[in-house]
């Protein structure tokens, strides 16, 4: 198998740091010494392998996909955007995974105490594979707000998490997608950790025209760019 | 023109019945677990395990762990076909929540070294509630003294933070494990990798 190139390294400038004391979590959870760099030769790690096969006909559509006796209650949206590297080429056949709270706010998961009602119709995960273009499509509900316990009446942001591979260990994502205009944006620890020069990147943008079918849903497109080829220096 | 890579968010805690749904018992098929290697693949069985603990020494709850690794042969998995034919998947995911003392495990093949020079490792993303990003790590193993010491990562560091990146083996009653703890702070805090 020919090698892989390389990856280019996290933009520091526009990734959150590990420790930031608006997120009180990270004061206790973050790494607090130097990373360890890694020579590139060695950041040539595959990432993991799966195909069109893993992923069930119902996967990308999360108004579907845990329904039970009706349509989960909320606003549909559609949520769409290419995966690119930072050169901008397409991603293609690259894994993203979702999870969200229902219209309510409130999670399917044993640890989310929040007293907002279950959606026996909506569980809030989702997955697809980017085609060609790197596009990826998800039908879904619009989230709602919740409340958190990091500071006296915090409440984040509406908001829907992802998770990504690319096409190397190392390019690796987790992060969320915001819905722009959000007020409570300017409020949340988590959102205004990412510096100013990477944030516009965390919201999505009303388009309409992505919907295909007038009446249906909301639309919102949001890119995600995931590190690059790295140009390598003449590195022995 | 170069495009501004999108910011890692935390992964909250709330990932688990999307990212790790079996595990926790949610009705969502999962795509990764914690095992790696089926009974038939080749190389000596192990068991990695251990536990991420935070600031005052606490295991972390809401901790997702990804592990990739090659095979007993130093082999990447190249395709899903010849990870399905072999058995062995090459990556494995885990969270710390279901495991009465937030163990986190895996069930793989001890990998051989990947390259000449390197000692075999496994590589490791660590993500939790309290992470705005992930952190990079790698395992090494107690019983490669000899490959350890020529390894080009574990030559870079000082002796009292390589013991960060070395699993201990252990003899259980279902077979070998290989014990490592992730420390987040503190005076063993574990390597992380600028990768
Ligand atoms: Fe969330």
């Amino acid at each position: 198998m020919p090698a892989k190139p390389s990856v280019a390294p996290r933009d520091w400038a526009s990734q959150p740091p590990y420790v930031y004391p608006g997120y009180k979590s990270t004061v206790k959870r973050g790494p607090t010494r130097p990373l360890l760099p890694l020579k590139s030769a060695l950041v040539q790690r595959n990432a993991p392998v799966y195909g069109h096969e893993d992923i069930g006909p119902l996967d990308h559509d999360l108004t579907r996909n845990a329904a039970r006796n009706g349509a989960p209650l909320g606003e549909r949206i559609v949520v769409t955007g290419r995966v690119l590297d930072e050169d901008g080429r397409p991603a293609a056949h690259t894994l993203v995974e979702i999870w969200q709270a229902n219209a309510a706010g409130r999670y399917v998961h044993k640890a989310d105490q929040h007293n907002a009602p279950l959606d026996p119709n909506f569980l809030g995960a989702g997955r697809c594979l980017t085609d060609r273009e790197g596009r990826y499509r998800f039908l879904t509900i619009k989230p709602g707000a919740y409340p958190w316990q990091n500071h006296p009446n915090g409440w984040r942001p509406n908001h829907i998490h992802f998770s990504l591979f690319g096409q190397h260990f190392a390019s690796r994502l987790v992060t969320q997608m915001y819905f722009s205009g959000d007020p409570l944006l300017a409020l949340d620890p988590i959102y205004l950790s990412a510096p100013e020069r990477g944030r516009g990147r965390l919201l999505s943008r009303l388009n309409l025209d992505v919907v295909g079918e007038a009446g249906f849903a909301l639309g919102f497109e949001f890119d995600i760019v995931l590190r690059g080829p790295h140009e390598t220096p003449a590195e022995a | 023109m170069k495009l501004t890579q999108t910011p890692s968010q935390t992964v909250g805690p709330y990932f688990s019945y999307a990212l790790t749904s079996e595990q926790y018992g949610y009705d969502f098929r999962s795509l990764f677990g914690p095992v790696l290697a089926e009974p038939q693949v080749a190389g000596e069985h192990i068991r990695l395990t251990g536990r991420v603990i935070y600031g005052d020494g606490v295991p972390v709850p809401d901790a997702m762990l990804e592990i990739c690794q090659a095979n007993a042969d130093g082999r990447f998995v190249a395709s899903r076909a010849e990870g399905l034919a072999s058995g062995f998947r090459g990556f494995g995911r885990c969270g710390t929540g279901t495991h009465p003392a937030r163990h986190y495990w895996f069930d793989t093949v001890k990998p051989g070294a990947a390259a000449p020079g390197e000692a075999p490792c496994i590589d490791v993303i660590v993500t939790m509630r309290g992470m705005l990003l992930h952190a990079f790590t790698r395992v090494y193993f107690d019983d490669e003294r000899e490959a350890n010491a020529r390894d080009p990562v574990l030559a870079a560091l000082p002796a009292e933070r390589r013991a960060t990146l070395i699993a201990t083996r252990e003899a259980q009653p279902g077979g070998v494990a290989y014990r490592f703890d992730i420390r987040m702070q503190g005076s063993k805090e574990t390597v992380f990798l600028d990768l």
